[in-house]
């Protein structure tokens, strides 16, 4: 395998960064530095920690002043779709990651259900390659757990294992049948890969567009039911339970999911799971405008249910936050409600706006949300990024005061469809080093050392 | 008003001000010659994506007598599946610089979004599942004709509220002119948490006597494919308006076109407590004051002046 970098994922080549981030607000959610600090990052490893300037500049290292900013590990996200191969039209490798780390994210991981399916180790390997080209941070990926996510047979999971496959999921779509799923759990000791499900039932769901309660009442569009997923999680925690193996329940949307989910941890059953920002931050109240950004799967639902996640990402029965990064071209969502695909963007906005909607007003403890926002890719066998001597660079550098209005400037992501579209948010990204190389630097964040760029207009 | 794109945009005054013009135009409809020429030099462009002779005809007729141009578009379900979006179609019909657009489509919030697209007025002939209008407009203008006030009038909407856009326009319509709405039906075609929508909620028609305005909807036979109910005649057991169930002092209403022997008996559709001829009738008038009211009432003061140079 090409890699370019630790643990299995894979990045295009980048120089080894050199800064001195001086006089930052350090903060390692893991029991590590919290407080004030100078970081010094040499060839993309942390090599000191010292009181606030109190580290020297020298030859070679890039100053960066970063008083009254959050500086804390980089961000993971084990739950995107990068839309390649197939629809780079929406996404591809290059843009994906760029908007990663633009939202502060070092590792990210890319679903299979692309065109076509990466239910195979040549397809698979392929994207690696291309990864090892484009990828601006480092990425990886999981295998489908059917062959072209039909649900009937399974795919040569040991292969993809080899070429790479962090784990397996049919993402997009359930695995309808609780014997192939109980055939892929039994499977999993000889892979050792966690299967991360799309917990729906489709029979339920019926073709609904969004939360089936009081909103689709009133707007007449097909309501999805929260027991579509629910109930399946239900069925799948118990089944996990039966034969002792892992799951990781993706994008977690109702109250009685967290529940099951609660539960299924309490009994001793292998699972995780995660939750969205916008399952995080939004209801189905935002649909009422059929605005088609609103639209995802599992649908945005009560604030109810949005009280019980935030519960949950609390108490720690939710894992992580997980984006489920969905781009989808202008002309796809330009369309009526019912007609439009499912899916938002999320990795620019993710941290800026649980930050907003859940640190701010005091819901949240911001360290909480850094642990919360760097745990993903671990449940894949990943690392966790930390700020200690020795370690790789893989920080977030954050202007925690800075208020944005998304889409203001554009994307990064080649698409728009960003749920916050239009909101003001709080707390900025304005540096990511991902893998030891400064994967993102805000447009406009200057250098202490540069002249001041304003200072001569008359 | 620029455009009517659902009964929610509405409040009394704007209802009763439509019933109002319409009234006025109940007039013109006795004449030998029956045209006027306030929306003369006016295109209305009917762009229909399902299958409706009733509404369509309706607006044709209403936009007609009103001297205006028009022009009838209608995309069959399957070349809209296969071919251009709906945002392609609406820039290639404003082209021809319509003055109004009357749209009927498939989805919820469909017509809502035509106004980003195109200088036309929007009309909503029915979105999906989402609101009807304009059939909520001509169901009033007949209650109230009847009845002189819908204040305090007990209303009753029977049958499948779940997949109705009538419903949905009619219940918010008739609450707006001060009337109590009940919704009864099979609990399979009721939507969740119906009782948010400010009616209150039955499953049989033990009550029924309690309402002043029986409106029935119609019964689709695919909602026994979809298993929303066992069949036709369980649900007509329970669910009929019939000449047992209707007292002779209640008023009969549906939207058409009527299944008879399913929703409604025969005997009490050709009673005379049913509106529904009526209804049929008030289309054309209150179509006729909502297309004046988008295109001329709201755009120069005096609706008699010609129309402002660009």
């Amino acid at each position: 395998m090409t890699t370019a970098s630790s643990a299995g994922l894979v990045r295009a080549p980048a120089p080894a960064a050199s800064l001195l981030i001086r006089s930052a607000r350090v903060l390692d959610p893991r029991g590590g530095p919290d407080g004030t600090f100078d970081v010094l990052v040499r060839d993309g490893v942390i090599a000191e920690l010292g009181a606030p300037s109190s580290l020297p500049l020298v030859d070679g290292v890039e100053l960066i002043e970063a008083e009254g900013r959050l500086l804390a590990p980089a961000f993971t996200d084990p739950h995107i779709h990068l839309r390649t191969p197939g629809q780079e039209y929406k996404e591809d490798l290059e843009t994906g990651t760029r908007s990663a780390a633009a939202g502060g994210y070092c590792q990210v991981i890319g679903m299979p259900n692309t065109d076509p399916v990466v239910d195979s180790a040549p397809i698979l390997r392929s994207l690696y390659e291309t990864a090892a080209r484009d990828a601006r941070i480092p990425v990886g990926f999981v295998g489908s757990i059917t062959v072209g996510l039909q649900g009937r047979e399974l795919t040569e999971m040991e292969a993809l294992r080899d070429a790479g496959a962090l784990g397996f999921s049919d993402d997009g779509r359930p695995v309808a049948h609780a014997g192939i799923l109980r055939r892929a759990l039994q499977y999993q000791q000889l892979t050792g890969a966690v299967l991360a499900l799309h917990e729906e039932d489709f029979d339920l769901s019926a073709r609904g567009s969004m939360h089936e309660g009081a909103v689709s009442a009133r707007l007449g569009i097909a309501g999805i039911p929260s027991i579509s997923e629910s109930a399946i999680i239900a069925r799948d925690i118990l089944i996990a339970g039966h034969e002792g193996g892992a799951i990781h329940l993706q994008h977690l949307s109702s109250a009685e999911s967290v529940l099951a989910v609660e539960r299924g941890k309490a009994d001793g059953v292998r699972v995780t799971c995660e939750a969205s920002p916008h399952h995080l931050c939004l209801t189905d109240e935002a649909v009422v405008g059929f605005d088609t950004s609103m639209k995802m799967n599992p649908p945005l639902r009560t604030e109810r249910d949005r009280q019980a996640l935030i519960e949950g990402l609390r108490s720690g029965v939710i894992d992580c936050v997980a984006t489920d990064h969905a781009p989808h071209a202008r002309d796809e969502k330009e369309k009526p409600f019912e007609q439009a695909p499912m899916g938002t963007t999320g990795l620019e906005t993710a941290f800026a706006a649980i930050h907003t909607e859940l640190v701010l007003p005091g819901i949240l403890a911001l360290d909480l949300l850094l642990e919360r926002m760097t745990s993903g890719c671990a449940i894949f066998g990943l690392p966790i990024p930390r700020i200690a001597v020795g370690e790789t660079a893989n920080l977030a550098l954050i202007d925690l005061d800075a208020e944005w209005l998304v889409g203001e400037n554009g994307y990064e992501s080649r698409s728009a469809n960003c749920c916050f579209a239009g909101r003001r948010l709080r707390g900025r990204v304005v540096l990511t080093l991902a893998d030891g190389a400064v994967a993102f630097r805000e447009r406009g964040f200057t250098l202490s050392a540069a002249p001041d760029p304003a200072g001569d207009v008359a | 008003m620029n455009h009517l794109l659902s009964i929610e945009d509405l409040d009394r005054a704007a209802i009763e001000r439509i019933c109002d013009r319409a009234a006025a135009f109940e007039e013109i409809g006795e004449r030998d010659i029956k045209k006027v020429p306030a929306l003369r030099g006016r295109t209305v462009l009917n762009l229909f994506y399902e299958a409706s002779t009733r509404t369509r005809s309706s607006f044709e007729l209403a936009a007609k007598r009103l001297s205006a141009d028009v022009v009838n578009f209608v995309a069959s379900g399957s070349s809209v599946d296969k071919g251009e979006s709906l945002k392609d179609t609406v820039l290639t019909l404003s082209a021809h610089r319509p003055d109004a657009i009357v749209i009927r489509c498939p989805w919820a919030g469909g017509p809502a979004l035509l106004p980003q697209w195109t200088d036309a007025a929007i009309v909503n002939a029915g979105d999906g599942k989402h609101e009807h209008p304009t059939q909520a407009l001509l169901d009033v203008y007949t209650l109230r004709r009847r009845l002189g006030s819908l204040d305090g009038a007990k209303v009753w909407i029977i049958g499948d509220i779940l997949h109705s856009r009538v419903a949905r326009s009619g219940i918010q319509a008739f609450r707006k002119m001060g009337a109590e709405v009940t919704l009864a039906g099979p609990p399979t075609l009721l939507p969740r948490e119906a009782e948010s929508l400010g009616v209150e909620v039955r499953t049989t028609l033990d009550d029924l006597r309690e309402a002043d305005v029986v409106y029935a909807l119609r019964m689709q036979h695919e909602r026994m494919e979809q298993a929303f109910v066992p069949s036709l005649r369980e649900y007509a057991a329970v669910y009929q308006v019939n000449a047992r169930r209707l007292g002779p002092r209640q008023l009969l209403m549906h939207p058409g076109p009527v299944n008879r022997g399913v929703e409604l008996s025969g005997d009490v559709v050709d009673s005379p407590q049913s509106l529904i001829l009526e209804q049929v009738a008030a289309g054309v008038v209150v179509r006729m004051a909502v297309l004046y009211e988008v295109l001329a009432a709201s755009r120069s003061e005096d609706p008699i002046t010609e129309p402002q140079p660009a």
